[in-house]
């Protein structure tokens, strides 16, 4: 069933990414790492539907906050991060998908690794953990082509100040930050073995991000004995929009 | 059998959909290929979401595990591609 | 119809054109699959005309480049709304491809590789009014699109074009293929609006 959500908020992540904060009446809460189904209706009756992973923390004010990434040919991502306004209305479904989320009542240690746009769902996680003021020991990888298109990112660093709060490391793909010890290039093994938790401390994992990322990654996780059981995964396409 | 490409999503992309025919979450269900007898999670197998209709394949030999095409005010689904899925309630 | 979400037009174009009902047009061209692309070799490839118990006619990649080809502009309308106009193909025309094929078939079914079929009246494929297609817009044909060979038949809903395609079995009664058999219409005419199984 569909609901209409108004924006009430927008804030930009990045140069193409904007979080898309949402008021949405009815809204019966939900659990970090789940979606919504955004539908947009054009005036002639046109419509189309996308998949767009949840940002924030599970609350009880009825707000869904949303990050999308401008996609260069997207269809509706251009809408979404250019044209739509404080004010306006679009209809949501949800929240949908119980494999891909984690409880605050989780208190195994918790391997994220992100893919680009794959840190919404995992900031999400990340933002209930604090909201919960939960102690599981958190891990996060998070690969992005370079620093510019870090999402949350005093968020990210405010975090990495603190104790018991989460460890963070970031891959860049493309151009690092100056001085960066790891020339650009994609997550590979001796990554994994420096930063994420050993598979015999048993994390449950969770990575997001295009498919290839995210076949590339478990792949990593399994070879390291990391059980298949252990990890989830959440896919978007090869350009990490979902539709 | 694994994809060269990586031209498709997973049963997550689908759940949407599918929560207009199952009350209970798809996503963590546990199917069995009828095709090679691999058991996964639903959110594991391959979405193809781009065609006339949902198509869902197994992770491991690309058998057609399940498709669901929405015809304006009727469903049509065929599972036959499982040997079971297992619904936790 | 849902909420109107104001100032969003998606990806179409002015529709000055006519268009069959409730279509739109798109600039791009759209991929739609239904499983994985599949990457044929050329010296594999082979094209089969059989009549599900013999081989009526085959072709390889060789013998079917030898054949003769056409350049045809068409447009194409998929089930999913979005119609493209004036697309260009080259490809061999079915007739030449049944010519020295002797039959009192009444239909068709499409096969490709992967496991997609699509059923059609044999003579929705005859008469100029199908190929099988191996290049489009003056490339090769890209194996996304379909290629190295898919079959066109444009006066159809595309998703008879059936991608990938690897031959034909001629039959004597009409069965449904891959759509046809989960809600779509068993014939597909876009001008008549043909989309799902009941309508007329």
């Amino acid at each position: 069933m569909w609901r209409v959500g108004t924006v009430i908020a927008l804030h930009d992540e990045t140069t193409t990414a904007r979080t898309i904060t949402f008021e949405v009446p009815d809204w019966p809460g939900h659990v970090a790492g789940q979606h919504v189904d955004v539908r947009l209706t054009a005036s002639d009756g046109y419509s189309t539907v996308r998949s767009y992973s949840i940002a924030s923390a599970p609350n009880s004010d009825g707000r869904v906050e949303l990050t999308v990434e401008r996609l260069p040919n997207g269809e509706v991502s251009p809408y979404l991060t250019q044209e739509l306004a404080v004010g306006d209305r679009l209809e949501l479904r949800g929240p949908i998908g119980g494999w891909f989320v984690w409880h605050t009542e989780q208190t195994e240690p918790i391997q994220l690794i992100a893919g680009g746009s794959g840190i919404v769902p995992l900031m999400a996680m990340i933002r209930s953990r604090a909201s919960a003021a939960s102690t599981a020991p958190f891990r996060l990888l998070y690969s992005v082509r370079e620093p510019g298109a870090i999402f949350y990112r005093d968020e990210l660093l405010a975090l990495s100040d603190r104790n018991h709060s989460v460890s963070i490391a970031y891959a860049y793909t493309r151009a690092t930050p100056k001085d960066w010890p790891r020339p650009p290039s994609r997550i590979d093994a001796t990554l994994i073995a420096n930063t994420t938790w050993p598979s015999n401390l048993v994390p449950t994992c969770y990575v997001c991000g295009p498919t290839s990322f995210v076949e590339s990654a478990t792949d990593l996780l399994i070879a390291f004995d990391n059980g298949r059981d252990k990890i989830r995964a959440e896919r978007f396409g090869p350009t990490g929009e979902r539709k | 059998m694994s994809s060269h490409t990586y031209e498709y999503l997973d049963g997550n992309a689908a759940a949407g959909e599918l929560s207009k025919i199952f009350t209970m979450d798809v996503t963590a269900a546990e199917g069995q290929c009828a095709n090679c007898g691999a058991k996964r999670r639903f959110a594991e197998a391959h979405l193809y979401m781009q065609a006339p209709g949902v198509v869902a394949r197994c992770a491991v030999c690309e058998h057609v595990l399940l498709r669901l095409v929405s015809a304006r005010q009727r469903m049509f689904l065929d599972a036959r591609g499982m040997t079971y899925l297992r619904l936790d309630m | 119809m849902g909420t109107i979400s104001r100032g969003f037009t998606g990806r179409r174009s002015s529709a000055d054109a006519k268009l069959p009902p409730g279509q739109y047009l798109t600039t791009d061209f759209p991929v739609l699959s239904a499983g994985p692309t599949p990457h044929i070799p050329l010296d594999r490839w082979e094209f089969v005309i059989d009549d599900g118990t013999n081989v009526l006619r085959k072709w390889d990649w060789k013998s079917f480049r030898e054949l003769p080809t056409e350049t045809i502009t068409v447009d194409i309308h998929c089930v999913t709304r979005w119609s493209k106009l004036g697309t260009s193909w080259e490809g061999v025309s079915i007739d030449t491809m049944l010519a020295d094929v002797k039959t009192d078939a009444s239909h068709a079914m499409a096969r490709s590789y992967g496991d997609y079929t699509t059923n059609l009246p044999l003579k929705d494929l005859r008469n100029k009014q199908a190929w099988i297609a191996f290049r489009f817009d003056g490339k090769d044909l890209a194996p996304e699109h379909g290629g190295p060979a898919r079959l066109l038949v444009p006066h159809l809903y595309f998703w008879k074009s059936a991608k990938w395609v690897r031959g034909i079995t001629l039959m004597h009664q009409d069965k449904p293929g891959f759509w046809e058999s989960l809600g779509y219409h068993i014939y597909g005419d876009p001008w008549r609006e043909q989309r799902y199984s009941g309508d007329e």
